[in-house]
């Protein structure tokens, strides 16, 4: 057998995990791992400026790939500093494996320098975590650290490795196991038979039945499986945040994302629904508003390949636990089989409701914001070019804030990894080193990261990592001067007391900026240039864009599901209408 | 309500910490705790006392089964079952009060393990609510100090928490 040092081994279970690039940044008590990594070529290394970063970057192309991803950090500072980033994947189920450099065994518990404890600050947000006491362990636990991470409901894991493990000097014989087995976790993969059944009979007998399918069905590549099942039973189909792209978004059978800012008639539909097929959804807090009021009439069929998800605040009448593409599969199977149509004359009454819905509120069969013109620019009319530009088929990221949510109201996603974004924990600054992730994954790919002149400022030095590694992500910062958030809840909550939200004339030249770091920056004022220069920022096919575009600081985005103390059918429409 | 959950997990380092953050985290409660290795040195037996109603005690035993170190879970107190607790009290016991604390143990079927010119140690065996029983018995001695083990407990009958 080979011999190597713990910091080879490392690299070498890496690539035998199927690694081809690594996220990180060097440290001393991972100079041993960082040296291993310079003698060979199999796993590129890239080198952010920021820890947070590398994890957000490994992170999107995770979520862009399906394949777990990889992140190498120092100890102390650069494990914390990683922290925001395994909070976010974990959030969102993201699969990641990152690496931290600890300090020598002996010097563990004694307050050294750079040390921190990095499987108990981790904790809370990781899948699990392991602290490597012996070279002869790295490699299997390497294996079971991918395994771990990308089954069952996916997520991230911290392997911890102390300085004196990876020493060059000891060389002990490398072996990566064909096949990982641990006794004490086996994911359900295969849904019970007799829930399927009774799942097929409930939905078979609605008569106002409705989809609601999350992230779940994205991460479980289940998307043609949902599909398939839609056009099966003909019902609406609404997605979650996170579930964006899972059902095609310019499909007749969408009707929007759904929750605190989703649609009109999907919020309306849930409320109505006489039967609900939740997939691969977690009933989030800003999806059921008022959990005591949440769709009254439903009947709820939850399918989830985490059992913790199940019956957590919302009860389901009829849970299945299985991976989403198994049981939606078997779904599929047997109502062919069965031959059986749900209630022709109900679903068309149902149907006839909903248009009615989209025609009276919905956003997509009208303009229900006032236009742009001149040198007010609309947010949502930027994301509507960017639309137009991509021709609907770029990857996008995004940060948080109401960028996010006019990305996802009107950039229609048809196909699952495309919309990009982190819903659960809702970090700032995830968008421009997520694109960093998704465009070294897909490099002919258009990448946009559409973000606020806020969020932008929270990563903004991956702009030189852009550079180092030649990224041609296009970021479209829709700039309204403000944290527009903050200052929409301000307007809504608090009297328009901006405390905070402003930035009182300091924010930086982004062009500039950009221009600074060697790309292209390019300023929008006006809304008669904006298609234009949205068409130019995407002809720069080799050149990191920085889009700077002027937006009306006025705008709220709309609808708004009322709380506290709504149901989903309560919604602002507009500053002034509600339902 | 009350519930006795029994965990058989993996005997590995910070495998306890993470069901005791787990009930921190979700903010479950743990009324007690004990954890051991089992015949099998490469598992550890946890036993906890926790309380909620029927849809917190289902998260917490899914919870519990979701972290990767868990083996097994059972809710004890889903069917028959036995528990024990051990405690051990510490009581002054001088003047007429030793024989009266002594009649006391005796009723409760517990033994003095220590005897000092002053003091008594008693170690009682039984269920939680014996356990209180004894305490409120003897309120009237002044209680130096006491120690419990927290439940242990077994399914009754031949059902095994096991691999």
């Amino acid at each position: 057998m080979e011999l190597l040092s713990g910091g080879e081994i490392v690299i070498r279970a890496l690539k035998d995990a199927g690694v081809k690039y690594i996220w990180g940044y060097p440290g001393g008590a991972a100079l041993h791992i960082y040296d291993a990594l310079f003698q060979q070529t199999d796993v590129q290394h890239i080198l952010v400026r920021h820890e947070q970063a590398a994890v957000h970057a490994a992170d999107g192309h995770s979520r862009s790939t399906g394949e777990v991803g990889a992140v190498l950090v120092t100890s102390g500072p650069g494990a914390t500093n990683a922290i925001t980033g395994i909070a976010t994947a974990y959030m969102d189920s993201i699969p990641l494996v990152v690496i931290s450099g600890q300090v020598p065994r002996e010097k563990i518990g004694e307050d050294a320098f750079q040390e921190t404890d990095m499987v108990g600050i981790s904790r809370p947000i990781v899948k699990h975590s392991f602290l490597v006491k012996d070279a002869t362990e790295i490699a299997g636990v390497i294996a079971k650290a991918f395994y771990i991470a990308g089954s069952g409901r996916p997520g991230p894991v911290v392997v911890d490795i102390p300085k004196d493990v990876t020493d060059p000097n000891h060389r002990v014989p490398y072996e990566y196991p064909e096949k990982v087995k641990i006794r004490s976790y086996q994911p359900t993969s295969k849904g019970h038979s007799g829930q399927i059944k009774r799942a097929i009979k409930t939905l078979l007998g609605a008569k106002r039945p409705i989809i609601y399918s999350g992230g779940g069905v994205i991460l479980g590549e289940a998307s043609s499986q949902l599909t398939e099942l839609a056009r099966l039973i003909n019902a609406p189909v609404t997605n979650t945040l996170m579930g964006l792209g899972a059902f095609p978004g310019s499909d007749p059978q969408f009707v929007g994302m759904l929750g605190m800012h989703g649609t009109f008639e999907a919020n309306t539909a849930m409320h109505h629904a006489d039967v609900i097929l939740a997939v691969g959804a977690r009933f989030d807090d800003r999806v059921t508003n008022t959990t005591g009021k949440f769709c009254p009439s439903a009947t709820i069929i939850h399918i989830d390949v985490d059992p913790t998800s199940i019956a957590k605040t919302i009860k389901a009448d009829i849970p299945i636990v299985g991976a989403c593409d198994v049981v939606l599969g078997e779904m599929v199977d047997q109502l062919q089989d069965s031959g059986k149509r749900l209630d022709d004359e109900a679903m068309a009454d149902w149907w006839k409701q909903i248009n009615e819905w989209r025609d009276r509120h919905g956003i997509y069969t009208q303009s229900r914001y006032e236009a742009s013109g001149g040198n007010i620019i609309k947010p949502q009319d930027v994301i509507k070019s960017l639309y137009r530009a991509t021709g609907g088929d770029a990857f996008v990221t995004s940060d948080v804030g109401q960028h996010q949510m006019f990305a996802a109201q009107y950039y229609l996603f048809d196909q699952p990894r495309r919309w990009i974004n982190s819903g659960g924990l809702g970090t700032m600054g995830f968008g421009l080193p997520a694109a960093m992730g998704v465009q070294l994954a897909h490099p002919d790919a258009m990448v946009a990261c559409v973000t606020g002149e806020g969020s932008i400022q929270m990563c903004i030095q991956e702009l030189s990592t852009c550079t180092q590694y030649g990224l041609p992500i296009k970021i479209i910062n829709l700039n309204n001067q403000a944290l527009g958030m903050v200052r929409q809840w301000q307007d809504m909550q608090y009297s328009s007391r901006y405390s905070s939200s402003l930035y009182e004339d300091s924010l930086p030249d982004f062009i500039k900026l950009a221009e600074a770091y060697g790309h292209v920056g390019i300023k929008v004022t006006r809304f008669d240039e904006l298609d234009q220069k949205m068409e130019e920022c995407f002809s720069l096919k080799d050149r990191v864009v920085f889009m700077d575009i002027y937006v009306d600081r006025s705008e709220h985005v709309y609808p708004m599901l009322v709380a506290p103390n709504g149901s989903m059918r309560d919604m602002w429409l507009s500053k002034t209408e509600r339902t | 309500m009350r519930r006795i959950i029994s965990v058989l997990m993996e005997n590995e380092p910070g495998a306890l910490s993470r069901v005791v953050g787990l009930f921190s985290q979700r903010g479950y409660n743990i009324d007690t705790l004990t954890v051991a290795p089992t015949d099998d040195q490469t598992l550890s037996r946890l036993t906890l006392t926790t309380h909620g109603n029927d849809q917190v005690i289902e998260q917490i035993t899914k919870h519990l089964h979701k972290l990767i170190d868990v083996v097994k879970v059972v809710d004890l107190t889903e069917g028959p079952h036995i528990e024990r607790e051990l405690m051990l009290l510490k009581v002054k016991a001088s003047g007429p009060q030793r024989a009266e604390i002594k009649r006391c143990v005796d009723i409760f079927r517990g033994q003095i393990i220590d005897v000092s010119a002053n003091a008594y140690t008693v170690q009682i065996v039984g269920n939680s609510d014996k356990l209180d029983a004894f305490i409120q018995a003897v309120a009237g001695a002044e209680i130096l100090e006491v120690v419990r083990s927290g439940v242990s407990g077994l399914a009754r009958g031949e059902k095994a928490l096991r691999l």
